[in-house]
């Protein structure tokens, strides 16, 4: 019996501590509960120290070719050997994450933006509207997104890891806005939407006071995964040569010039690393996706 | 009598799609007076909640649509007014609580920064002076603690509490008619009669008129000054309260009042009325409770009876009564 006293008054003072945290906040006690998403969010930040940073583990210049040792092995001189022009390659798998992550990080952001704000217009205002800008996304989703980049590339002549970003966000948008579209129709018919336009809130000051910040979680879940998605794309067009230019170090870079049948065989210690890192780097996201996504969840138990 | 404060007349709320036509709203009329107490009575799917969306202009889009007549407020017809205009009114002239406290509070905004939105949209308050005064109303609707309950978010109260918290966001404006749909139906009993008296201060404090949509005759009968009994979308009883409790005249109100339990007489069930609401898509040609009128006759199922003023004040919707 006592027992059970003293447990309900700790659970009351627990409680009283817990006092106005924002929902927000609890979701982020709860993603900081989850090893997997901790373990991925330690190495993402690991990864991204080492590319923010890469002078720190390597004095070599990733566009400087030490010509006196081409197509080396590791020796003591470079760790990772040397390509068959003499660069080092530990020097451009350090280097190489900066256009990776950045075309990643900003494809993401750039889709997200877009999507949101297509999305979140058509699905709050609904009716025609929402059918005509839903038309103009079925035709978007149904773009050829290599030819695209194809073109631009060779119209532009400008083959720049921005010049991806860009390509990335303006085609890359129709499937966020779908889903923040169908979020929107959903949250519209919430009763504290209703409620706001019961206080005459204006139409915008609803969709960005009001539904946006209720969405903010399904968003943030979304551009984890958005990111871990282009991480994979922008190796995947570099290795198609539709990259960034070979003289600017990228991991897509670095794998799509280890292809042939003889670096492959003999040279692992070229086109290992950089699949590792893209690898390391794509798992991290998702674990953090995945764990932003318990942690959001209302239905996952705290 | 004098002026009216709200004159429904003839409000028709139709939702037109290609395949049907659900009159939800079919010819409405009743007024608020002034500081009074109105009760809509009627089950579900009977058209108090549409009634009370046309009101404030709420009717979901793209097929909800009031199709004929007019609601005066204060010299205007709510029906005409533009959505820029109509959003002056609401939450400021006239304001509205929901059945769910639950889920009309966005649970992402702290209270305090709910109730000093409406402070700041109509009465141009600044930030802090509009934090003062939603402190102030806080304390109005009884909660001891306002100051530390505006930082609080609404997943931290109980039902009770957000109940009183949307009373109070509703009344930060003193309106002139709040309308309450279904306020007390997802409070339990302490907390409904809380919330009861906690309105009937309000109104005599500020001279707020409130329509009280409920299907809870207890409610009502508590409650309200003058009340309309609804049923199929359109009014079949009006009158004042007491004259509708002493003196049901329609055969729904009867069955009504019937099926309420009395607590000293031991019964196997409780009385229910067969049957369940027609579907407004598709209303019968006569009188729409003729299929479950005890007291029906032929005549009933052909011609729809018009609402006849039986006693002075006291309308009915039954040619038999």
């Amino acid at each position: 019996m006592d027992s059970q006293v003293v447990q309900g008054q700790v659970g009351k003072a627990t409680a009283s501590v817990a006092k106005s945290k924002s929902p927000f906040r609890l979701s982020m006690e709860r993603f900081f509960h989850n090893p997997l998403a901790v373990a991925g969010l330690i190495i993402l930040v690991l990864i991204i120290f080492i590319t923010l940073f890469p002078q720190v583990f390597t004095h070599y210049n990733p566009s400087t070719p030490d010509i006196m040792n081409t197509d080396s092995p590791p020796t003591s001189l470079h760790p990772l050997g040397t390509d068959a022009s003499g660069y080092d390659n530990l020097a451009r798998l350090l280097y190489g994450g900066r256009v990776d992550l950045t075309v990643a990080f900003a494809a993401a952001f750039m889709t997200m933006f877009l999507g949101t704000l297509y999305g979140g217009i058509s699905g709050f205002f609904g009716g025609w509207v929402d059918n005509l800008m839903m038309r103009f996304v079925d035709v978007m989703l149904n773009f050829p997104f290599i030819i695209l980049v194809l073109v631009m590339e060779s119209i532009l002549n400008i083959a720049s890891e921005w010049m991806l970003v860009l390509i990335v966000g303006i085609t890359a948008w129709p499937g966020p806005a779908r889903l923040i579209r169908g979020l929107f129709l959903q949250l519209r018919e919430q009763d504290y939407v209703i409620g706001a336009r019961t206080i005459g809130a204006s139409r915008w000051r609803i969709m960005f006071r009001h539904m946006l910040p209720n969405s903010m979680s399904f968003i943030i879940v979304l551009v984890s995964f958005q990111v871990a998605g282009y991480v994979g794309i922008d190796a995947a067009l570099s290795y198609l040569g539709l990259g960034v230019p070979l003289s600017v170090p990228s991991w897509g870079g670095i794998l799509s010039t280890t292809t042939d049948y003889l670096t492959m065989t003999t040279e692992p210690y070229a086109w290992l690393p950089p699949t590792i890192m893209i690898v390391l780097t794509i798992l991290s996201v998702n674990f953090i996706g995945d764990g932003l996504r318990d942690a959001f969840d209302p239905q996952s138990q705290a | 009598m004098s002026e009216p404060l709200l004159k429904v007349s003839n409000l028709k709320t139709y939702f037109i799609s290609k395949y049907r036509t659900v009159k939800a709203v079919d010819g409405v009329d009743f007024e608020v007076q002034k500081g009074k107490v109105l009760g809509i009575v009627g089950e579900s799917g009977s058209g108090k909640s549409m009634t009370s969306l046309s009101i404030m202009g709420l009717i979901p889009p793209p097929y909800g649509k009031i199709v004929e007549g007019e609601i005066r407020f204060e010299g205007v017809d709510l029906s005409k007014l533009s959505e820029k205009k109509m959003n002056d009114v609401r939450g400021n002239r006239i304001s509205m609580i929901f059945q769910e406290p639950m889920s009309a509070l966005n649970p992402v905004l702290k209270i305090g920064e709910q109730i000093d939105e409406v402070l700041i949209r109509h009465k141009r308050l600044s930030k802090s002076e509009a934090r003062r005064k939603s402190i102030q109303l806080l304390q109005s609707v009884g909660f001891p603690r306002a100051e530390q309950i505006v930082n609080e978010y609404p997943h931290q109260l109980s039902g009770g509490m957000r109940q009183r918290a949307m009373i109070a966001m509703a009344m930060a404006c003193e309106p002139s008619i709040l309308i309450a749909d279904e306020p007390t139906t997802a409070l339990d009993v302490t907390i409904q009669a809380q919330v009861l008296d906690l309105m009937r201060d309000l109104k005599e404090h500020t001279g707020t008129a409130i329509v009280l949509i409920t299907h809870d005759l207890g409610v009502v009968a508590d409650m309200a000054d003058d009340m309309i009994v609804m049923y199929g979308g359109q009014v079949v009883e009006s009158g004042t309260a007491d004259d509708i409790f002493n003196t049901p005249l329609h055969p729904y109100t009867n069955a009504l009042m019937e099926s309420i339990p009395v607590i000293d007489e031991e019964r196997e069930r409780l009385t229910a009325i067969p049957g369940t609401v027609p579907s407004a898509a598709n209303f019968p040609q006569g009188c729409r409770f003729a299929e479950r009128c005890a007291i029906a006759q032929a005549s009933c199922h052909e011609k729809m009876p018009e609402l006849r003023e039986l006693q002075p004040g006291h309308l009915v919707r039954c040619d038999l009564a």
